[in-house]
């Protein structure tokens, strides 16, 4: 046995430092940082981030330094095929087509940027209050969200709209398909905290003495912002396609402002003849909803700390 | 082979054919980070009737082994090497030939009794569907087969069972259907996978039992996959040692329990804490976690955790061969004992603590650096030395009822019945003592757990903290209280939030409390005393191993400096080797600081090792009560005798030849627990010793605990103390 004794001595004398494990080895970075570099692995999610941002610069910056607005202008000639003077050519009325995207992006994007802050915020505290109780409060919390979700979101903004005063304007229809759709985000957040409510580590913080503000902001809805931002980001596409249906059907945005959905409506029928006329502003919602989709799947797996690709 | 006759090689030696021979079996996993290589040249044979163990924690690469040999992998495994069962190469089979194979000549037995039957049909159908896969005979006799095999498994009115759906089947139960469905075949060899982890103990030793009848009915070779030492020790004649996708040992059971030659053996026998053995002896884990099978050093595996490595154990792996001065020199090649080590042979007649515990009193023990934490908080520290025999009651709780309503279905949601967790019991803890609540599951000891912390509501009862009641205290008033009353979890994956840092995680207590500007310095304190770099604490959970996760759960319940700690299973998750060092941890922490435990377990043997008092739990009533000490050497409840009897020792001949108390049948849904005692539907000596006007009692008089000596209390009208171990 004193064998041994003398091996084990000898041994941890110039045993090497083999039991720090070997995983801390890069530097340590916060969590913002770590959250970026996980969205810049994400190929589709960071192409959509570019595109977008070429799309925002577009509407929000363009009308600034493009000659001509949205309005007719006696300068302009009418039915003008694209040239280098009016890219996308220009309507019979005399708008020019490229100003009238410029500001129907600016629109559809405002109506986007609004629906996805108010809705996504009022729903998942809706949500998150009514899993976290359950029982009485959910049961109610949850029909009232019911009744939102039943009746049909087009109607019900094509009848209010129609009624709003002083014609309607982008804020209004925003706030109008906010009313009608934070419902979903809300049955998506309930679903998610029933289960997460469940889990221990939301007994450990009530058994540390967590209040439920403390429980619902630090640990429910982080932990459910997987789902969240799916559901946030389908909504947002929904938002652009609404504000563009409404205006197509004429209770969107009144003239003489101009959205995508307006312009669509006026050229639909110079799809074939003057495609100039119909494309851009159809490309463009289709490319907003696109991109706002991938940008939402980057950050949902951006935001997963239990994601594969940390500090290696 | 002259001293002992080994048993696989007596009666069976006229048929010693080698059913299942394994060479050089490599399975490699293709992963984003690169090839995992989950198996690494594992070579083993079974002879037909023989029972094989292979021991290993998670991820030594137990499971696949016999998945690759199942052919049950998914395709984007890569497997290499052989194995033949009956001479019949396996590996590379494609799937319609390997189908004739499985279920015909290898049959397994899954984990999880609740998945692997098929919800939606009978357990008749899938028995018969198992016989027709591969005989030609009529749904009739295969009918009758299916209720013969029920009752060979053991499972009452087989005839009555065999139309029944899994659901209406316990646990237990269902692990026997999934048993017999293996067995319809006849195979030559059953492979059976954890088949006990998922069930209680006492129901674990029925099961055990069934497949033993299942191995002698067949005359099958078993292959028993397990983490439990104590279940292999008793059900098999050969052991295999599995570490990082590699036979580390393999032997006899004799060979490998008593005279274990690689250091990875030897540690794993002393970080179990084992029953059979007095309190007070320190477990001797085994330094770090098993190495990620990634990036695997070139030498020995085991070589980061080894107390005795030297350079040649990180340049060269040890391959598995006989040690020059092998005690016994077994003729049958198959029984030789094997060790992969550089240096077995110096391993010779030593024990765990000879290895191990030299590591564990280098300085990085938790021991320095508490001394420094009892000084930073030398306020409290005067109260805490009058702890002695005499010392005060912290938490009690009186007669404490829980019950949770059962709702009917509908807008009405009427009350249409309750299940009875806790049924009236008292509690006392003292400071500075460990009080164990143990029972099977179900039996409404984490519900207690929880009712003292005031988590969930009590029906009726009283719980108080120092004489004071916290039961009328609302949610607000009882929020100071909870800086001495915390909770430890069992589950370290699902109790840290995966999205806060450990650094938060440990925080967050003290922010609760008005706290939040000591955290920058307590936080590296505590990550420190519970054994973990204080460094880390920018890092997620998931980036933790279990033990470690379970460690910041105990930093963050330590966060507040709690007088009580509650510690609901903290190890039942954990490996053993892993486990051990967590139990070492609570026992540190509680002489450095005082502490009082209530440790809610399953598992005996931990509770005879860390318990000062234990009380049993049986449908939400205490069955029995008494000092460790007491209960372990004189139980008098049947139930406790039969809990004893169930833990399997991890010692071949002590395992094989102990008194055993078996119970039958199942628990009973507490929702409708029997009248008078709550045990006697599956009390031995309810059905086997008392005279029907004895047994009138049982039925009629729920029985209450008493006390037959001093402070050793049971509930039993007819109890008499047995001794076990």
């Amino acid at each position: 046995m004193s064998d041994l004794h003398n091996r084990l001595v000898s041994a941890e004398a110039d045993r090497p430092d083999l039991t720090e494990e070997n995983v801390n080895k890069g530097e340590q970075l916060t969590q913002m940082q770590m959250i970026w570099r996980r969205f810049r692995r994400h190929r589709a999610a960071m192409v959509s981030l570019v595109l977008l941002l070429v799309i925002v610069a577009f509407a929000f910056v363009g009308p600034l330094v493009w000659p001509y607005d949205h309005t007719v202008s006696r300068d302009i000639a009418g039915n003008l095929s694209p040239s280098l003077q009016h890219p996308f050519g220009t309507t019979k009325q005399g708008n020019d087509v490229f100003a009238q995207t410029m500001r129907g992006a600016q629109q559809s994007l405002k109506v986007a940027l609004v629906v996805s802050i108010v809705s996504t915020t009022i729903g998942s505290i809706w949500g998150a209050i009514a899993g976290y109780y359950r029982g009485r409060i959910d049961a109610i919390m949850m029909r009232i969200a019911d009744v939102f979700l039943i009746i049909p979101l087009i109607v019900a903004v094509a009848a209010i709209s129609g009624n709003v005063r002083g014609g309607t304007t982008w804020y209004a229809v925003a706030l109008i398909i906010c009313f009608f759709s934070w419902a979903t985000i809300a049955r998506v957040v309930r679903g998610v905290v029933l289960s997460l409510r469940e889990q221990e580590f939301i007994e450990a913080a009530r058994a540390a003495g967590a209040k439920v503000t403390r429980i619902i902001f630090r640990h429910l809805l982080p932990n459910a912002a997987g789902p969240i931002i799916v559901a946030a980001t389908l909504l947002v596409a929904l938002a652009v396609l609404t504000e563009a249906s409404l205006s197509f059907i004429g209770f969107g945005i009144q003239p003489p402002d101009i959205s995508l959905g307006k312009m669509v409506e006026g050229a639909r029928t110079a799809a074939f003849t003057r495609p100039w006329l119909f494309y851009p502003p159809g490309v463009l919602i289709v490319l907003i909803c696109l991109t706002i989709n991938f940008i939402g799947d980057g950050l949902r797996d951006a935001l997963d700390p239990r994601q594969t690709m940390v500090r290696r | 082979m002259t001293t002992t006759e080994h048993k696989s090689e007596g009666p069976v030696a006229a048929d010693d054919e080698i059913v299942l021979d394994v060479q050089d079996l490599n399975v490699t996993f293709s992963s984003e980070d690169g090839p995992l290589q989950a198996v690494r040249g594992v070579s083993y044979q079974v002879r037909r009737g023989e029972a094989l163990g292979i021991v290993g924690e998670s991820g030594s690469g137990k499971s696949v082994t016999s998945m690759a040999i199942m052919g049950l992998l998914p395709r984007t495994a890569k497997v290499s090497g052989s194995a033949r069962v009956l001479d019949q190469e396996v590996i590379g089979l494609n799937d319609a030939q390997i189908s004739k194979v499985r279920g015909r000549r290898i049959a397994m037995i899954f984990q999880d009794p609740l998945t692997s039957l098929n919800p939606v049909y009978t357990i008749g159908y899938q028995i018969v569907e198992a016989i027709l896969t591969h005989r030609k005979t009529t749904k009739q006799k295969a009918r009758e087969r299916a209720i013969e095999l029920l009752d060979k498994v053991g499972i009452p009115n087989p005839e009555r069972r065999v139309d029944q759906y899994p659901h209406e089947l316990s646990g237990g139960m269902r692990q026997r259907v999934v048993i017999a469905i293996a067995m319809a075949n006849d195979p030559d060899i059953i492979i059976a996978d954890e088949p006990t982890t998922a069930l209680d103990v006492t129901v674990q030793a029925q099961v055990l039992e069934a497949l033993e009848a299942a191995r002698k009915e067949t005359g099958a070779a078993l292959v028993l996959i397990t983490h439990d030492l104590g279940v292999v020790a008793g059900h098999v004649d050969r052991v295999a040692v599995m570490y990082a996708g590699r036979l580390v040992e393999t032997g006899t059971v004799e060979d490998v329990f008593y005279r274990p030659r690689m250091p990875y053996a030897l540690g794993l026998l002393g970080s179990l804490p084992r029953m059979d053995e007095e309190r007070g002896a320190r477990l001797t884990p085994i330094k770090g976690t098993p190495p990620s099978l990634l990036n695997l050093p070139q030498g020995c595996p085991f070589a980061p955790r080894c107390p005795m490595v030297q350079d040649v154990c990180l340049s060269e792996a040890p391959v598995l061969t006989a040690p020059e001065d092998a005690e016994e020199r077994h003729e049958d090649p198959l029984a030789r004992h094997l060790a992969a080590c550089h240096f077995s042979d110096q391993l010779a007649g030593a024990r765990p603590q000879d290895l191990f515990q030299a590591t564990e009193l280098r300085g990085s023990g938790p021991e320095a650096v508490a001394e420094e934490e009892k000084d930073a908080e030398a306020g409290s520290g005067a109260e805490q030395e009058g702890d002695s025999a005499s010392s005060e009651i912290l938490l009690s709780a009186t007669d404490l009822v829980k019950h949770f309503p059962i709702r009917s279905k509908g807008i009405l949601r009427r009350k249409v019945g309750e299940v009875q967790a806790v049924s009236g019991i008292d509690l006392e803890l003292r400071e500075h003592e460990t009080l164990a609540l143990v029972g099977e599951s179900g039996c409404g000891k984490s519900t207690t757990a929880r009712l003292l912390l005031q988590l969930i509501k009590q029906t009726s009862g009283d719980v108080r903290y120092k004489g004071k009641p916290l039961h009328t205290l609302s949610e607000a008033q009882m929020r100071p209280l909870r800086r001495d009353l915390q909770l430890v979890f069992q589950d370290p994956f699902a109790s840290l939030d995966p999205r806060m840092t450990v650094w938060d995680i440990i925080a967050e207590p003290m922010q609760i409390h008005g706290r939040g500007k000591e955290a920058k310095q307590r936080v590296g304190e505590l990550l420190d005393l519970v054994g973990l770099n204080p460094e880390h604490g920018s890092r997620y959970p998931h980036e933790f191993s279990g033990g470690q996760r379970q460690r910041i759960g105990v930093a963050r319940a330590l966060a507040l400096n709690p007088k009580v700690l509650i510690l609901d299973e903290p190890v039942s998750a954990l490996d053993v080797s892993i486990q051990a060092g967590v139990i070492n941890l609570l026992e540190d922490l509680q002489d450095e600081l005082g502490l009082s435990y209530l440790f809610v377990s399953h598992d005996l043997s931990v509770v005879k090792h860390i318990a000062d008092r234990v009380a049993v739990m049986y449908l939400g009533k205490i069955v029995e009560t008494g000092t460790t000490e007491q209960l372990f050497s004189a139980p008098a409840h049947p139930y406790t005798q039969a809990l004893i009897s169930a833990i399997p020792l991890p010692d071949p001949v002590k395992e094989r030849t102990r008194e055993r108390i078996v119970v039958t049948g199942d628990v009973p849904n507490p929702a409708n627990p029997p009248s008078g005692c709550r045990f006697r539907t599956r009390c031995p000596k309810f059905a086997g010793e008392l005279s029907e006007t004895e047994r009138l009692k049982c039925v009629e008089e729920p029985p209450v605990l008493l006390d037959r000596g001093t402070g050793h209390q049971d509930a039993c009208h007819y109890s008499k103390a047995v001794e076990l171990i």
